[in-house]
């Protein structure tokens, strides 16, 4: 720590309390004209500041150390943590251990808990489809929420209308937002990367505020209320064993995601959707069809999209349009972003993470969108690839080798 | 008649303040290819600074133009403030990296922004004092618009005329045309790039927070979800004039502005919103380019 | 012999600004063709007008595969012309980065391979044998290209004359019967270049495909090709063997410059 860099770290804390002196200190009542001042905070900012500017400049200068390696042409470290998720001795006991608590959380965690542990899985499911999307084909979907509204409302109307029970509704929910991405996505995925981020962005409100305006046939913001959480051959569930009966179907789902995206990761459409991500140009010549590509992955994405919809409406008991803001989509997005464009176990870990910490650190849960939004910009500035990154299958070739 | 007259007007306000935002979006967009979602944000952050200022002046009995000047003053001096800093942290450190990382960057800090202010100052509605004097010359065509309207048209007139003189004439209006056109070749030419990029940020900054404290005193509340929308609509407006082109973005603003005015006026105003968004859709897919917008053709 | 690529009088405008003019060329079958010109004539402008990736403005392009009949190249999206079995590569490199090199030639194959999202979920018999096969042949051209030793690393950490030399594996692996190299040699030191300059010719001679190429290594253009053709701002000035070419005035002009008369 130079007397350079303490000067330096000074100016930037300095220059902070001065632009943030507004907002953060002062406080005006328009109405009954009174002024709060609290200077507190300035001293709070500055001093925040100053630590992170270290950190800042601590982060940068490691990120440049890693670039200036892989300039000299040495092959990337693999991480520590890396290494020990493809170390068997270590993962199998992981793995079982893991397992046990899964299956015994509901019977030791309240049914609170396990609502909140539901809607992580949610999260990791929708992740896991966004991480289609996103990760593997390179396309910034942020009108993703549309398509679990889509399912979510397929449910809810349709049990609604004609009575169509939970394990009827998931496959034709995941159809129904399979084929809105295949009629949303058909016009607009010839679009270059940014425009289509803004076009789906579009698409997104769009479903939204039609939810809201077409009353006659959504009930607009009052929502539908009353449907039924999913039945097991006519069983009448307690409220507990429902939950609990919700939790076991996550489970699966969320099992059937991951095996599903890593069996398509290493097929001939999962090795297109990602040289497409890579350089578009060359996948092209290279005799894969762009357009047919994209498609498909913006539908696979849909229909899982659709398919978690569904189960939100069946876990919640209740929708409104209010549950699929712009916003849901931007947490899913962060979801995929902090764990790992690309990677299925970064997407579970980041799901975990990012919806359960906030829900058990009660004092962070206000904060949670503003931590969002930074973990956003600094994951894109410092680890663009995320907390595990994407890890391809390898191929041995016996008594083949040069 | 008269109807016709009101919508048209409205229509022009609107297209205005769209114009003061669009032009920040256009010139970031030319220079360094990114959409900066951020931007709507700026405007936002402008409308408060601009709120704060006045009402601590008024509770100090301050008079009125002098509330006017200061806090018009103040807001935009911090508005360029926030947009210097938000591309140092934000966008710089991405400048070689994958266009989605810095978009996706873009949308964080503006999910921030906004969380921020939330956090800082209030989710609810704030009464924002009528900056605006009702000057007494405009008085007189009371019966055709308010003076705030014409306050805005005529404001946003005048940046515009400024601005073009100083991409013109000036020379680091020249840097940031070369810049735009070639940043590798004007880099070697001697300009100073990082410098030309902050000069954009904080002039977009600038008038979009002009437009923040405009329409904030033109409709008498803010709140921290103010800047989304707008700036959703006014990004709708640059892509429509051609995104990259300056003149495009008023152009594209002004249409942008007359159209929601005549829907809303003579069709409905429930689906208001919507009909941006699919007026947005519409332009990207059949024409990308926007009107005045050159189609740009990739290298290979 | 018979012609594997025709092309008549090829024209392509930017705005006001024609990078081809009318411009001829055909390749025969088992022939090393060599288009050279200075920057900026218009080479690399006429790989993109035929592998679909600019539409050209006029002219007709034609490619007679071993099979079948003749089939125009005109309107074409890219991945179709490497299809009907035209490959390329690119000037500057791109290849897959965050891929092995081994997914590299996979994605080759894709255009030759049909399995789908249900097979890649359920794993049938047929997808299975699909897979296994997009593997061997991908490792069997690699072994052609001497990359085997690269097989499991990303792309992006080989040495640079390794990724020139992928890019030509991964346009194998489509099944080309022309392959179109944008300046293959650009950037190699001597001994990269000769090795080239081999792995061209055993192309040629163990594949059965024709090449045209673009390349401003006269040394590698001089020994290599059969026939060259040179451009210069969009036309073409001439037309010839190695030996006709490097007596031509005009070719002499076109790269040395007006005064060299005076």
């Amino acid at each position: 720590m130079s007397f350079e860099q303490i000067k330096k770290s000074l100016l930037v804390s300095l220059w902070f309390m001065v632009l943030t002196f507004p907002i953060m200190v002062i406080r005006v009542n328009t109405i009954y004209h009174t002024v709060e001042w609290r200077w507190h905070r300035m001293f709070g900012v500055g001093i925040s500041v100053f630590v992170l500017s270290f950190l800042w400049r601590y982060l940068m200068g490691r990120k440049e150390a890693g670039l200036k390696r892989k300039d000299r042409g040495e092959a990337d470290i693999l991480s520590r943590s890396q290494k020990l998720l493809h170390e068997p001795r270590f993962t199998r006991p992981a793995v079982i251990m893991a397992g046990a608590f899964i299956i015994a959380f509901p019977f030791i965690f309240s049914i609170y808990q396990t609502n909140i542990m539901i809607t992580a899985l949610i999260y990791v499911v929708t992740g896991l489809g966004l991480n289609i999307v996103v990760g593997l084909a390179g396309l910034l979907d942020l009108g993703y929420v549309a398509f679990y509204a889509v399912g979510a409302y397929s449910y809810a109307l349709l049990n609604y209308h004609f009575g169509v029970g939970f394990w009827i509704a998931l496959p034709i929910g995941g159809g129904i937002g399979m084929l809105f991405g295949i009629l949303l996505g058909f016009p607009v995925l010839r679009l270059r990367g940014d425009y289509l981020a803004i076009v789906t962005l579009g698409f997104g409100e769009i479903i939204r505020l039609v939810l809201e305006n077409w009353n006659a046939f959504s009930f607009g913001p009052s929502g539908i209320a009353n449907i039924p959480r999913p039945g097991l051959f006519g069983v009448d569930f307690s409220l507990r064993e429902a939950t609990i009966y919700i939790y076991f179907l996550m489970i699966a789902l969320a099992l059937f995601t991951v095996f599903v995206v890593r069996r398509l990761q290493n097929s001939r459409i999962g090795r297109a959707w990602i040289a497409l991500r890579e350089d578009e140009t060359a996948c092209q010549a290279m005799g894969i069809d762009k357009t047919k590509t994209k498609l498909s992955a913006f539908a696979m994405g849909a229909t899982w999209a659709g398919m978690a919809g569904v189960v939100f409406a069946a876990k919640t008991t209740f929708i409104n349009p209010a549950s699929f803001t712009i916003w849901e989509s931007i947490i899913i997005l962060c979801v995929v972003v902090l764990g790992g464009m690309g990677s299925a176990i970064g997407v579970i870990i980041g799901a975990l993470v990012l919806i359960l910490l906030p829900e058990y650190l009660r004092a962070f849960s206000e904060y949670r969108m503003l931590l969002f939004g930074a973990i956003l910009v600094i994951m894109m500035v410092f680890r663009p690839g995320g907390v595990v990154s994407e890890v391809r299958q390898t191929y041995q070739f016996k008594g083949k080798g040069d | 008649m008269g109807y016709f007259l009101d919508l048209f007007l409205s229509g022009l306000t609107r297209g205005s303040i769209y114009a003061l935002i669009a032009l920040g979006y256009t010139m970031v967009y030319g220079i360094i290819q990114l959409i900066n979602f951020a931007h709507g944000e700026i405007y936002m952050i402008g409308a408060f600074t601009a709120l704060i200022v006045a009402g601590v002046l008024t509770i100090y009995g301050w008079n009125q133009m002098a509330i006017i000047f200061i806090a018009s003053i103040v807001a935009l001096l911090y508005s360029m403030g926030y947009g210097y800093t938000i591309e140092k942290i934000a966008y710089k450190p991405l400048r070689h990296a994958p266009r989605l990382s810095a978009l996706i960057s873009a949308i964080g800090m503006s999910l921030f922004l906004q969380n921020y202010v939330l956090l800082a100052q209030t989710s609810d509605f704030m009464l924002f004092p009528s900056l605006i004097p009702d000057f007494k010359f405009l008085t007189s065509f009371s019966h055709i618009a308010r003076p705030s309207e014409f306050v805005i048209i005529i404001s946003t007139a005048i940046v515009m005329v400024l601005l073009t003189f100083f991409i013109k004439f000036t020379k680091t209006g020249k840097a940031m045309r070369a810049t735009a056109q070639d940043r590798q070749m004007a880099m070697l030419v001697g300009i100073d790039v990082n410098r030309v990029i902050s000069i954009t940020f904080i002039i977009g900054s600038a008038t979009a927070a002009l437009g923040g404290v405009l329409i904030a005193s033109h409709i008498g509340q803010i709140n921290f979800y103010m800047g989304f929308i707008a700036g959703i609509k006014a990004f709708v407006a640059a892509v429509l004039g051609g995104i990259g082109s300056m003149p495009g973005a008023v152009l594209g603003s002004l249409v942008l502005g007359w159209t929601e005015s005549f829907f809303t006026g003579y069709v409905s105003s429930d689906y208001e919103d919507v009909f941006a968004f699919i007026f947005l859709v519409l332009i990207l897919i059949f024409r990308p380019s926007g009107i005045l917008g050159r189609s740009d053709t990739q290298k290979v | 012999m018979k012609p594997v690529l025709e092309v008549t009088k090829l024209t392509m405008d930017f705005g006001g600004l024609r990078a081809l003019d009318r411009l001829d060329l055909i390749v025969q079958e088992g022939e090393i063709v060599a288009l050279i010109g200075p920057n900026g004539a218009g080479k690399t402008t006429f790989f993109n007008c035929i592998t679909g990736i600019y539409p050209p403005t006029k002219g007709e392009m034609f490619v007679y595969p071993n099979e079948g009949h003749p089939v125009s190249l005109k309107g074409l999206k890219p991945n179709q012309v490497t299809e009907k079995g035209l490959a390329r590569t690119f000037q500057n490199i791109r290849l897959f980065p965050n891929m092995t090199v081994l997914e590299n030639v996979m994605i080759g194959r894709h255009c030759r391979t049909k399995s789908g999202i249900v097979g890649a979920v359920i794993k049938d018999k047929r997808t299975r044998a699909e897979e296994r096969k997009i593997v061997e042949d991908s490792y069997t051209i690699l072994e052609k290209i001497g990359l085997t030793r690269y097989v499991n690393e990303f792309a992006k950490n080989l040495p640079y004359g390794a990724q020139r030399r992928l890019e030509i594996a991964r346009a194998l692996s489509t099944e080309p019967f022309l392959l179109l190299l944008d300046e293959p040699a650009a950037g190699m030191n001597p001994q990269e270049t000769k090795a080239l300059d081999a792995l061209i010719l055993k192309i040629r001679s163990e594949e059965k495909i024709s090449i045209l190429l673009i390349e401003h290594d006269m040394k590698l253009v001089m020994s290599l090709s059969d026939r060259i053709f040179v451009v210069d701002y969009g036309k073409k000035i001439a037309q010839g063997t190695p030996k006709e070419i490097q007596n031509d005035p005009a070719v002499i002009k076109a790269y040395l410059g007006e005064d060299i008369d005076a």
